[in-house]
């Protein structure tokens, strides 16, 4: 298990990054955003690059996107905390997005969302304690055809039923 | 090209997807391998068809059935009965209210006589991964005698008399915005096509994307010479994998077929366009935003003007369009502006695809001319209310967009109609809601979602998305007062007059249309009582408050 402190504020503690940064990570974190040296301009797909690695984004990760782009370090952290889409702390090797939008709501979103955390033992926003999973509220997934529907990577299921759902977390154990 | 005596088109619209698809079109395709029937019968995997809640839907052509709600395991009923022995399965067939979703005329039903395809002219009826399929339906023709026999400025003009205005929201007078950007002066202009659709309820976007993504790419190609940009961005949003794959795949074959490039028809102009993912924020919707994410930097929006047209991205001129407004421009170069002006209104010409979720029979993707009433579209088209419930209200253009009321059933949709009623048509989205909901509920979920994604650069919406949160909420546990609500209305008149974007000041247009026309229920609420029955009281140790006039009956406190 990994372990980050910070965000660390002007003049705050150093940050130590206990995570699994070792130098076989971070040389393909450097060689994953060689294609963007110098190209700030491509930051959000350097990171959504970094991130698809290890489904988060590594404190000493950050750096190396830093200095091959050539951004300031803070700018890096605020881009990469901006968008719902990156974490900055360790997540699950699947992520579940579920949509709480209106649309999912009137189709009974909120009562598929306690099954869900329910059958995997955590709160919004978790992981689960093997790291198979972790579950964040998504804005609208754009499948209000089907819904209720959450969305496991790139994989959306639709016209939910709380009782589907231990079948389809099986396809991922 | 072969000639095939049938095709099975399986609907890949996202949906359809979720709803598992791609296995039953590999088990048709294995049947029909297995019969080989390969060399007679071709298999497309098409954009959406539109009835998404009868996914996964198979049409076999020519005949135009429609199998709904088709599984693996009848996969090889269809091939061996329909295919190999030419009997439809009957068992499967959708023959209901809803339609042959059968795109040859004569097997129009309901569900498309209200409809006209404008936008949508492809989507369903073409693989959008081939190029062929689209030019042979008059694709980039409409590009082709753009740069090849008009000037920009005609191009402009036609847009201009056509009346088309922008589809994403803001309604803007598309061919007036192609002018402020035609005459500026710069050694670079860009064109964007925003597909960052965030908007809770719309998925038009993606769909026309993925049914007919040259359509997209056309239409910028047309747009950058009518304004003198060389080059194309589509920003797309990040969870959109398959638009994103569709639209890149597109790109490289129009690059292929040399209608992307240098040089283009031999006009001496040049155009390329790139694919930007977003990465999960609703506020990049707006344009400003959306151009700071595209430079790499948090997508905050800017402070206007100036404008995007005439100093966007990296401070150049560039027109960010939504991907319907652009999807609307090769056919109206195509047949003129007087043909596009036949539909809609007066002042709305055109269509307006929808998307139509909530409490209605039939959910999905509908194209209809604009000035239709909701009530032709909940109970036409939409087939009605499950359940025998009620019409509650209908929320038009999305999170952003005004609630209306039974009042409001004849209203006609467009653009100056809606506004009266306090509301918009925005991007489309109709999301309809029964009487088993109630709104006050409901208005949590909306300001919920205003909360999440106020992307906290002014205070105005940083702090009062929040706050109205916590209000309605407060409301939601029976425990508001009358002060509460009167906050309430002026927090948002102050969000609405102060805060930096339309995230925050739109924040006032589905509260307020609330507040107005429910103000009854809202009212009850306070004297601890939630007619729809769905609001409870907090436990604090009490007894659970049920309201006496709701379904659950019972008495006060």
């Amino acid at each position: 298990m990994s372990e980050m402190r910070g965000p660390a504020g002007p003049g705050g503690p150093s940050v130590v990054c206990k995570c699994e940064c070792d130098d076989v990570f971070l040389s393909k974190v450097e060689k994953v955003v060689s294609s963007y040296r110098g190209r700030p301009e491509d930051l959000v797909q350097a990171l959504h690059d970094v991130q698809s690695l290890r489904n988060y984004l590594p404190r000493e990760a950050l750096r190396v996107v830093a200095r091959t782009l050539d951004v300031p370090e803070s700018r890096v952290y605020g881009v990469a905390t901006f968008y719902s889409m990156f974490s900055t702390s360790p997540r699950g090797r699947h992520i579940i997005r579920i949509c709480e939008s209106a649309p999912c709501h009137v189709a009974g979103a909120a009562e598929i969302i306690d099954s869900l955390l329910d059958e995997l033992g955590v709160e919004m926003g978790g992981t689960t304690s093997d790291r198979m999973f972790t579950v964040e509220t998504s804005s609208c997934l754009g499948v209000c055809g089907v819904a209720p529907a959450i969305m496991i990577d790139d994989v959306v299921y639709g016209n939910l039923l709380a009782e589907d759902l231990p079948a389809i977390l099986r396809r991922y154990r | 090209m072969a000639f095939y005596r049938a095709h099975v088109l399986v609907c890949g619209g996202f949906p359809c997807v979720a709803a598992g698809c791609r296995a039953v079109r590999d088990a048709i395709e294995r049947s029909v391998k297995e019969h080989g029937l390969e060399r007679e019968v071709r298999v497309v995997e098409t954009g959406c068809l539109g009835p998404c809640d009868l996914g996964p839907i198979v049409v076999v052509y020519p005949e135009g059935t429609v199998y709904a709600r088709v599984t693996v395991g009848d996969a090889s009923e269809i091939v061996d009965e329909h295919l190999l022995k030419g009997r439809a399965v009957r068992r499967l067939e959708y023959t209901g209210h809803l339609p042959s979703v059968s795109l040859t005329d004569d097997k129009r039903t309901d569900y498309f006589e209200v409809q006209e395809r404008i936008v949508l002219e492809n989507v369903g009826l073409i693989d959008p991964d081939s190029i062929e399929e689209y030019i042979g339906r008059d694709g980039y023709h409409a590009a082709g005698v753009a740069l090849t026999s008009m000037s920009p400025d005609e191009v402009i003009e036609t847009i201009k008399s056509s009346g088309l205005r922008g589809r994403g929201g803001a309604a803007f007078p598309t061919g007036v915005k192609l002018g402020f950007t035609a005459r500026a002066g710069a050694d670079q202009k860009y064109i964007v096509c925003n597909a960052d659709e965030g908007e809770p309820g719309t998925f038009k976007d993606r769909l026309i994307l993925e049914g007919d993504p040259h359509k997209v790419i056309e239409g910028m190609v047309i747009l950058g010479y009518s304004v003198g940009a060389s080059m194309g961005y589509v920003y797309i949003r990040g969870e959109y994998y398959l638009s994103i794959e569709r639209i890149e795949r597109a790109i490289e074959e129009a690059r292929k077929y040399g209608l992307l490039g240098a040089d283009m028809f031999g006009s001496g102009f040049n155009f390329d366009i790139e694919v930007k993912k977003g990465a999960g924020a609703y506020v990049c919707g707006e344009e400003t935003a959306l151009i700071e994410s595209m430079e790499g930097k948090r997508g905050e929006p800017r402070q206007k003007p100036p404008y995007p047209g005439t100093c966007g991205l990296w401070g150049k001129p560039t027109v960010v369009n939504n991907v319907e407004t652009i999807a609307n421009v090769p056919p109206i170069i195509r047949s003129g502006a007087d043909w596009f002006r036949q539909f809609g209104t007066p002042t709305s010409p055109g269509t307006k695809v929808y998307t139509l979720t909530g409490d209605v029979n039939n959910k999905g993707l509908i194209e209809v001319p604009m000035g239709i009433t909701l009530r032709e579209v909940i109970y036409g088209v939409g087939g009605g209310i499950p359940g025998g419930r009620r019409f509650k209200m209908a929320q038009t253009g999305g999170t952003a967009g005004g609630c209306l009321s039974e009042a409001h059933l004849d209203i006609p949709m467009d653009y100056e109609n809606l506004q009266k009623a306090g509301s918009a048509l925005g991007s489309g989205a109709l999301l309809i809601i029964d009487d088993s909901h109630c709104i006050v509920d409901i208005a949590c979920t909306l300001l919920r979602f205003f909360e999440h994604e106020s992307c906290g650069q002014c205070t105005p919406c940083r702090e009062g998305t929040r706050r109205l949160c916590d209000i309605f909420r407060k409301t939601r546990e029976l425990a508001a007062t009358e002060d509460d609500l009167k906050l309430a209305r002026e927090l948002a008149e102050v969000m609405q007059s102060s805060s930096l974007c339309a995230l925050g000041q739109s924040v006032a247009v589905p509260l307020f249309t609330i507040m107005d026309h429910y103000a009854d229920e809202i009212e009850a609420h306070l004297e601890g009582c939630c007619p729809a029955g769905v609001c409870r009281r907090l436990p604090t140790g009490a007894d659970e408050a049920v309201c006496a006039t709701s379904q659950t009956g019972g008495g006060i406190k």
